[in-house]
């Protein structure tokens, strides 16, 4: 295998890291609405949100892929594939990060936020100031692990023709008859991805914790 | 889709009904096998020496950091090409897509279940350990006596969600035309130009299955506590 099909491999991987960050970007702001509404109190919001949650987590990725892929034609939305599979792997991760911002909140301390109720903060300052900061830190290594997910199961989207690091290993494959390489060696840029992002997660994880205990 | 009863008489409902029986033979094969390999893996980590520590510890690494799919792919389109050449006779890893499916889903498998099992042995209090020394039990009866049942408890919630997982990934497997749920009803949603309601209807049996794994692992869960209160 020559070094221009690694570097093809390379490129096609760009592809996969923005749209893994594109889903987990929409993935978080979607799971926060949804975490926001499962802790909210009211059934007629919390009880939506925990289906969605359910559905999400209990199907296959790669048939949420191919049911969104083929539903919004149906419904008169007619987006690129990769719109399709970037809504797909979107609401999938804000299934996962939702339930992972649910424990995160969940298990702030109820004596923190009691004594900052006592010190006086207002309901607003003491969850952007408490209770937000705290459930973050809480979080962090969660959030890390499910973003190295979805860049793994990213993998899927090359099912409904979007071009990434998996569709070009495949092409490549079956184009020159190399497939032992070239797939060790998609699977080896995957590995690299994974352990950046391994190690980002965990120099925030320090920096989150600097001055607290 | 005038009628969906219609499709489960005659030739397709045999077919569903086939890819529904080899997804659950997948998934569970693949749980076990999986669940075998990782406890295997875990405790050569744990009482083997230091390089076969590391090697094993690389090997999950990397199962652990790539996408299942490029691993079935690997598996299935490399295989052949992976050969091994001893005095003259020749031998390739040739699998057919379902032999590849279980093997791919048992390493993938036991790379994850290994990861449970080493946290379990660490979770367990070394005083225990050290209690049982001291009664006299040698290293294998405290394995079988007091690591084994203790490492149930705490690792169970943690499995079934692995398998509830594994169970998902199946799914993956039709892509190298392993012929399971997923493959049989893609086949009539072609067939039938009814794509929509093929994966509708998929999401649905998935679902199910898996609320259906979570309820018997927290009956499961709720069962075994009793034990953990009569042992504490």
């Amino acid at each position: 295998m020559s070094w221009e099909l690694f570097w093809l491999l390379v490129e096609a991987s760009g592809l996969t890291i923005v749209y893994s960050a594109v889903s987990i970007f929409f993935g978080f702001l979607l799971a926060a609405a949804i975490c926001g509404a499962d802790l909210s109190g009211r059934a007629a919001v919390a009880r939506p949100a925990r289906l969605f949650v359910s559905f999400f987590r209990g199907t296959p990725l790669l048939i949420q892929l191919l049911l969104i892929y083929y539903l919004l034609p149906k419904i008169g939305l007619n987006v690129p594939s990769e719109v399709a599979a970037v809504i797909g792997l979107s609401f999938s991760t804000a299934s996962y990060q939702a339930e992972i911002l649910r424990g995160g909140f969940q298990s702030v301390p109820r004596g923190v936020v009691e004594a900052a109720d006592m010190c006086g903060l207002s309901a607003r300052a003491t969850f952007r100031r408490i209770r937000l900061p705290i459930a973050v830190r809480l979080t962090l290594p969660a959030l890390t692990s499910e973003a190295i997910m979805i860049l793994k199961s990213s993998s899927l989207i090359s099912v409904v023709g979007v071009v990434e690091l998996t569709t070009m290993a495949k092409d490549l494959a079956s184009s020159t008859y190399q497939p032992l390489p070239i797939f060790a060696s998609a699977g080896f840029i995957y590995l690299v991805i994974n352990l950046v992002v391994a190690g980002l997660g965990l120099w925030a994880e320090r920096s989150a914790r600097r001055g607290h205990a | 889709m005038t009628s969906l009863l219609g499709y489960l008489g005659g030739e397709d409902g045999r077919n569903i009904l086939s890819g529904l029986v080899n997804t659950c033979v997948l998934w569970v094969v693949g749980t076990l096998l999986g669940t075998v390999l990782g406890f295997l893996t875990a405790v050569a980590r744990r009482y083997g020496p230091r390089p076969i520590d590391w090697l094993l510890k690389a090997c999950v690494e990397v199962i652990r950091g790539t996408p299942f799919l490029v691993q079935a792919y690997l598996l299935y389109f490399g295989g052949p090409y992976l050969c091994l050449e001893l005095g003259g006779a020749s031998a390739c890893l040739t699998l057919d897509p379902f032999e590849a499916g279980i093997l791919g889903l048992t390493i993938y498998a036991g790379a994850y279940f290994s990861e449970l099992f080493r946290a379990g042995f660490d979770a367990i209090p070394r005083g225990h350990i050290e209690a049982a020394t001291t009664v006299g039990l040698d290293r294998w009866q405290t394995l079988r006596r007091i690591i084994l049942p203790e490492m149930t408890m705490l690792v169970l919630p943690a499995m079934v969600n692995m398998s509830i997982l594994l169970l998902k990934e199946t799914a993956v497997l039709s892509i190298i035309s392993v012929k399971e749920l997923k493959f049989q009803v893609d086949i009539i949603g072609n067939r039938d130009y009814a794509f929509v309601e093929a994966f509708t209807i998929l999401a649905l049996v998935y679902w199910a299955l898996v609320e259906l794994c979570g309820r018997a692992g927290r009956y499961a869960e709720a069962r075994l506590s009793r034990y953990r209160f009569a042992h504490s």
